[in-house]
């Protein structure tokens, strides 16, 4: 760790408590950040899919997933480019819903989240069961842009948002941990941002 | 900080001696970490401009008036100073040389590209990029000298260029500059990224070869 860079006051001294280390508050705006062009995905053609190391592969069209007992997020989010936005609500259905369907084998302890762009996403299993993740087709109550990965993204609000997979079309449960697109790019494979997990190393 | 000078009036570049440094690759960006008397930190990444080869690492930083970095990087930083960097940092947004690309930038997102173009130059490889960049005026754009002279497209969307009048880069613009195997590199804010890479799929460019880097806020919500 480094002394003080000389003549760096810093913007603010009264930090919120909910924003984690290294982040600032981006207020009522909310960047895009993705790799890939936007692709424009209809609600008609689209479906999600858990597989893997699943007892009963399952998938569920846009009409069969708004038939789930719908679930709510309320709180904040975290970017990795150290932006944070506090108060969010997103709308949708939790990911335990999905899994209590397609009942993992004993043996699955990762998930692989892929986007209808090809963008995939690796998470413990363990973070995204135990209401700590959601599918999520609303934002403050209307439906979400596709800039920010509508028709449905994955919503995981405890790690850096780049896990929450926008476009997400496919959860693939597994024995063993594979990295996605940003985590073979340098970036963390957890990415909590309390633990300020950016990089592959931290 | 070895160096630090202003290309243009919203934009500081900065020439750093960074011991032990990795390599980069032409797209990567570094870290740089503020810390204050009291501890607080703030921290953003920035993209390199500069080629392997160059003894210094350069960074060019856009000023955003409301920016707690930038504004430190560019009305305090003086030559001598020590920065915390970190980096190279990225895999995806990189250019390893050996593949034919069409680079489309818009204002500051030109920065990886002029690392590119020098990273070509090394190489002797020049003939491998193609560029289009937009800017409102070329006075505003970083490199704009540099960028003309490897042969890039200047669009200004806020005065003439020449005969063409001040409008926004077309498809029309990128036709003559796409070849089949190139994978197109699209960087700048969110607008223009958006734009451009819409463009470039309504061509026929398969979206799995336009690698995407955005900054910056969202624009009008």
């Amino acid at each position: 760790m480094a002394g003080p860079t000389r003549g760096f006051l810093g913007r603010r001294r009264e930090r919120d408590p909910r924003l984690p280390p290294g982040q600032y508050d981006v207020g009522r705006d909310w960047p895009v950040l993705t790799a890939e062009p936007t692709p424009r995905i209809t609600p008609e053609t689209w479906s999600i899919t858990v597989d893997g190391r699943v007892e009963s592969p399952t998938t569920w069209t846009w009409d069969e997933v708004h038939r789930l007992p719908p679930a709510e997020y309320r709180g904040d989010i975290h970017c990795v480019t150290t932006w944070s936005k506090f108060d969010t609500r997103f709308t949708g259905v939790s990911v335990d819903t999905l899994l209590e369907a397609a009942r993992p084998a004993a043996d699955a302890h990762f998930v692989v989240a892929t986007a209808k762009t090809g963008y995939t996403t690796n998470l413990p299993l363990e973070d995204v069961t135990g209401g700590r993740a959601w599918l999520v087709w609303e934002f403050d109550g209307a439906p979400l842009p596709v800039e920010h990965g509508g028709p449905v993204r994955l919503l995981v609000p405890h790690l850096y948002f780049w896990k929450s997979a926008k476009w997400v079309t496919r959860l693939t449960l597994l024995q063993r941990d594979q990295p996605g697109f940003w985590e073979q790019n340098g970036y963390h494979d957890r990415g909590d941002p309390w633990r300020e997990q950016r990089y592959q190393g931290d | 900080m070895r160096g630090v000078d202003r290309p243009t009036p919203r934009t500081v570049r900065l020439r750093l001696e960074v011991p032990d440094r990795v390599d980069h690759l032409a797209g990567q960006h570094y870290v740089v970490r503020l810390t204050a008397e009291d501890g607080y930190r703030a921290q953003r990444s920035y993209s390199v401009a500069s080629a392997p080869g160059d003894p210094l690492v350069e960074l060019l930083v856009e000023r955003l008036d409301d920016g707690e970095v930038s504004t430190y990087l560019a009305d305090v930083v003086e030559p001598g100073d020590q920065l915390e960097v970190r980096g190279p940092i990225g895999g995806w947004f990189v250019w390893t040389g050996d593949r034919p690309a069409l680079l489309v930038g818009g204002g500051t997102g030109v920065v990886p590209f002029v690392s590119m173009l020098r990273t070509a130059a090394e190489l002797g490889r020049a003939d491998l990029l193609r560029l289009a960049v937009s800017t409102r005026t070329a006075a505003e754009l970083p490199y704009v000298d540099e960028l003309r002279a490897a042969g890039a497209l200047v669009v200004t969307t806020r005065e003439r260029s020449g005969i063409r009048p001040p409008g926004r880069l077309t498809a029309a613009d990128l036709v003559p500059l796409w070849e089949p195997g190139q994978t197109a590199y699209v960087c700048g804010s969110t607008p223009f990224a958006e734009a451009a890479s819409q463009l470039l799929v309504g061509l026929g460019v398969p979206a799995a070869d336009v690698r995407v880097e955005r900054f910056g806020p969202s624009g009008p919500a």
